[in-house]
């Protein structure tokens, strides 16, 4: 069984659909961008992987050991407030919940878990540090390693480069790249750019009127340059 | 000064004072990180205007103000969330309209004796065993709840489209929320009124942000501030004879000043 299989997917927002037909399956190891003109569904696309938009019709199905739950999830619109009092150590946490059930304390297996996550990008010496004096590119790997303390097998990021400048983008990439290939952890990343630079990953997830289609990353690459 | 806990009133008045500025302060670390204190402005009109109506129609005034402010602030708050609406337009819509109309069915009512300065600045001396019970349940309730859901409060504040992919139920939390938020400021309204109540949700996590750099720093230094400022304001008006909610209230802004200022000199 694959990791993620999507079939006939169709999202709405209220009486609108933005996804009309979406069916593809992403196996263990997969790094897909996906792509698409402004306002094509990209992001709605992701909400419904992660149950965050119930699906009109269609369905969404996981491998072993996957929920929606243990999903690593890194939003666009993370933009916390620069005072916001919390340290690293508080915010990589947090990805920890979707194993806790109902317990109101993480256990010690979590918190070495948050700190291992922390150890795999390298930023562990961050985790007492304040998140409001990080630089931008340090913020988006403490998220980043927040949403690796959630899951082990799916990354999604909601274009994650945003507020990025050229290098901490490359740096991040070469991150992203390097934990698919070490964890062989799978990845789904919204683009914005269209740059063959990128379009990092083995496959390429399209949204063109509504419909999402799958294709290898050279083949995107060869029929839309 | 402990023999002005000689007076039963005045013990009274520290234990609903004490049990209100505990959950004040920690109904507020959420309130203001998620940019949402004037929700607690208007919830206060909004229980003046219950308040009011209750009295002029001969009901009593508690258990009216506290249905109504409840099922208003898990509006507000769903509103304040919402991107379709402006959050703070609806507020202070909220808050105007609720003071118009406890201001007016209280002018237009005959025969009723309605103290409306209470109302409006407090009266925490004329605390009764009842304001006490309830408030000793309201803050087992919101310590109890803030420890069980410590992590997933945290996790909300700081980012909610994350926590609710995480599975936290967001929907419950906030309605939950909605309700102790609601509880604390009909309460807190005995002590400072509800043109002063916001200020002891805002005041101590305002300071505290100004000590802690973590979450778990600020929530506790919220509390401790709030029942310090609690206890020299309580004092402070017994000693000069100064109305107990402004005194408290001036007592948050002079500690949030000096955090300021010693946050500077770092």
């Amino acid at each position: 069984m694959s990791l993620l299989s999507v079939k006939k997917l169709r999202l709405k927002y209220g009486e609108q659909t933005i996804i009309k037909d979406a069916s593809f399956a992403l196996e263990p190891g997969d790094f897909a961008c996906v792509v698409g003109a402004n306002g094509s569904g990209k992001s709605t696309l992701i909400k419904g992987i992660l149950g965050l938009i119930k699906p009109a019709s269609g369905a969404i199905e996981f491998g072993e050991g996957l929920d929606q739950t243990k999903i690593g999830y890194l939003p666009q619109d993370t933009r916390p407030d620069a005072n916001f009092p919390a340290t690293v150590e508080e915010i990589v946490l947090s990805g920890c919940l979707g194993h806790m059930k109902m317990r109101p304390f993480y256990c010690h297996h979590e918190k070495k878990h948050a700190m291992e996550s922390l150890a795999m990008l390298g930023i562990e010496n961050l985790a007492k540090h304040s998140f409001a004096n990080l630089s931008g590119g340090q913020r988006q790997k403490v998220l980043l390693a927040r949403s690796l303390s959630a899951t082990k097998k799916l990354l999604i990021l909601d274009e994650p480069s945003n507020n990025l400048d050229y290098k901490s983008r490359k740096d991040f990439y070469k991150t992203l790249a390097k934990l698919n290939k070490d964890q062989h952890l799978a990845i789904i990343m919204i683009t914005h750019d269209l740059d063959a630079d990128d379009l990092i990953g083995n496959k390429v997830i399209a949204l063109e009127n509504g419909t999402a289609t799958i294709a290898k990353t050279e083949d995107y690459l060869e029929k839309y340059k | 000064m402990i023999e002005m806990f000689q007076y039963a009133f005045m013990q009274r008045a520290l234990i609903v004072g004490l049990c209100v500025a505990i959950c004040a302060a920690l109904v507020g670390v959420s309130l203001v990180l998620r940019k949402n204190s004037m929700i607690g402005d208007g919830l206060s009109h909004t229980a003046f205007s219950a308040f009011a109506l209750a009295t002029v129609l001969g009901l009593a005034p508690l258990y009216v103000a506290l249905p109504v402010v409840v099922i208003a602030s898990f509006f507000v708050l769903r509103l304040s969330q919402s991107k379709k609406v402006h959050g703070d337009a609806a507020i202070a819509v909220l808050s105007a309209s609720s003071l118009a109309i406890g201001t007016f069915a209280i002018s237009v009512s005959k025969g009723v004796n309605i103290d409306l300065n209470s109302y409006l600045f407090g009266s925490i001396l004329s605390a009764s065993w009842t304001d006490v019970i309830m408030s000793i349940v309201l803050a087992i309730i919101v310590v109890g709840l803030y420890l069980f859901a410590y992590h997933r409060i945290f996790a909300i504040t700081f980012d909610e489209e994350f926590a609710k992919s995480v599975g936290v139920k967001t929907g419950i939390y906030d309605a939950i929320f909605a309700a102790i938020c609601s509880c604390t400021i009909v309460l807190g309204m005995r002590l400072l009124g509800s043109l002063l109540i916001s200020s002891l949700i805002i005041f101590p996590t305002l300071t505290a942000m100004r000590l802690a750099k973590n979450f778990k720093g600020v929530v506790f230094a919220s509390v401790l501030i709030s029942i310090i400022a609690f206890l020299i304001g309580l004092a402070s008006s017994y000693m000069l004879a100064t109305p107990t909610g402004a005194t408290v209230v001036l007592v948050n802004l002079t500690v949030f000043i000096l955090a300021t200022i010693l946050k500077k000199l770092k």
